[in-house]
């Protein structure tokens, strides 16, 4: 097994045996791992609620682009870095 | 009274009972009877308790849970109430068929322990003959299942050598990830203590090949690793603080804020089987005793890391200054650091005395 880097094409999922979920009691989205919880901002919230295993990621940026207007280009770094960290953390998975 | 957060998971240790008799189990050292063990009912009601609580995870553990004949039905109530669900297991009693039904019941990881990377001395440790070849076999089961798996292995200065063969060996089980758990001092482990304590030399070569794997098998192998409590210059936040995250249920019933607050000989802990998990969460003596800053003394009272490591551990305290109030004497700027060094100092170099193995009436 090898790491994985992502680029604009990769299409990233959850793993298998994570959930992305509301926390209506704490009012909070979480993710749950294996031993493990995570706690995403507000904007790691937004890209995440795009990662349906049938977007890639230059598909989630052009989206987040037309909801923030602003240009792909200013957002693609930092959505393909804070996706490579979740897939890194074992969160995401191709 | 301010509510206290609710907590991020439940330890359910269904059970003492184990077929391992490993010479640092975390379990305490009067081990409960299968006699006192809650029912099936019992639990179900207090993992309901615990999901409406807030918790997120349930951790069921031991002894070795998989001896219990409910285990998939408690997994799949679990499951159920919307608690992502973790065993925590020695894999002896498992075969891929239970695993499959556990798999389908709603499990989601498996945290499988090894104690060792050579056979001979994982059965040593275990003391059962077989038990390493087994636990390969299990793990091999738990990914065809599908199932998440963590390598789970205790590190001490008989084992510490094999650090990077048990990395590649959990890589090459197609573990997500691996836990390096060195030996902490309490209750079994503390009558083995000369037996496990590493040298300081042994933890320094350890710090640095994790260092290097980490960053070697990046998306590859999740590291958790807590650098040993003796050879720390500040305290680990036990349990991430008293009574803040995790709420531990002993096979009888007690609830404890961590497995071995028992040795705290002033607490009273309530019994499950008589106040709600909430009730005792939110009041109950023991849970607030050490909760949040305000029982803290000097120098942990006006210390900036007071909300980062909470005063370390009341357990250490006790066992080290004879007082659970005190600062956790891992803390270089705890009065009483002193024993600490001085432990260490007297373990290194000395003798390897043989294991006093866990067992029941011992």
């Amino acid at each position: 097994m090898a790491r994985v880097e992502l680029n604009a094409d990769a299409v990233p999922r959850f793993a298998p045996h994570v959930q992305f979920r509301f926390d209506a009691k704490r009012t909070q989205w979480v993710i749950l791992a294996p031993e493990r919880l995570l706690v995403p901002d507000a904007i790691a919230v937004e890209v995440l609620r795009l990662c349906d295993g049938q977007a890639s990621i230059a598909t989630m940026v052009a989206a987040l682009a037309e909801t923030y207007q602003a240009t792909p280009e200013t957002l693609e770094g930092d959505v393909l870095e804070l996706l490579q960290d979740l897939m890194d953390q074992g969160v995401l998975t191709l | 009274m301010s509510m206290p957060e609710p907590p991020l998971a439940l330890l359910a240790e269904l059970t003492h009972r184990c077929p391992l008799q490993c010479p640092y189990c975390s379990n305490p050292l009067a081990l409960e009877g299968v006699e006192g063990e809650l029912s099936t009912e019992e639990w179900c009601r207090i993992l309901d308790e615990a999901a409406a609580l807030g918790a997120y995870q349930v951790h069921f553990s031991g002894g070795e849970p998989a001896l219990r004949k409910d285990l998939p039905k408690l997994v799949r109530h679990a499951s159920a109430a919307g608690l992502y669900t973790n065993l925590i297991t020695s894999g002896i009693p498992l075969n891929g068929e239970k695993i499959d039904a556990l798999a389908e019941a709603g499990l989601e990881h498996v945290q499988l322990s090894l104690q060792d990377t050579l056979p001979e001395e994982a059965d040593r440790v275990a003391k059962m003959p077989g038990a390493h070849a087994k636990k390969l076999e299990i793990a091999r089961c738990v990914r065809e299942a599908g199932l998440a798996l963590t390598i789970n292995c205790v590190f001490h200065r008989q084992n510490l050598e094999r650090l990077d063969a048990m990395i590649e060996l959990a890589v090459a089980l197609g573990a997500g990830r691996l836990e390096i758990a060195h030996v902490q001092y309490y209750g079994w482990a503390t009558e083995n203590r000369q037996a496990l304590l590493p040298s300081r030399d042994q933890i320094e070569k350890a710090n640095a090949l994790i260092a290097d794997a980490e960053a070697r098998l990046k998306g590859v192998l999740l590291f958790d690793h807590v650098p040993p409590d003796y050879y720390a210059r500040r305290p680990k936040a036990c349990m991430g603080g008293w009574g803040r995250q995790f709420l531990n249920v002993s096979p009888s019933g007690k609830a404890l804020p961590c497995h071995a607050a028992e040795t705290i000989p002033d607490l009273r802990f309530d019994n499950v089987r008589e106040r709600s998990l909430a009730d005792i969460w939110v009041k109950s003596d023991a849970f607030r005793r050490f909760r949040g800053t305000g029982w803290m003394p000097e120098p942990c009272g006006s210390c900036d890391r007071r909300e980062i490591d909470w005063g370390g551990c009341r357990c250490q305290a006790l066992m080290l200054t004879g007082d659970a109030a005190k600062a956790d004497p891992v803390c270089e700027l705890s009065p009483d650091h002193g024993r600490i060094l001085q432990m260490v100092e007297n373990g290194a170099g000395q003798e390897t005395p043989p294991f006093r193995y866990r067992r029941k009436a011992n």
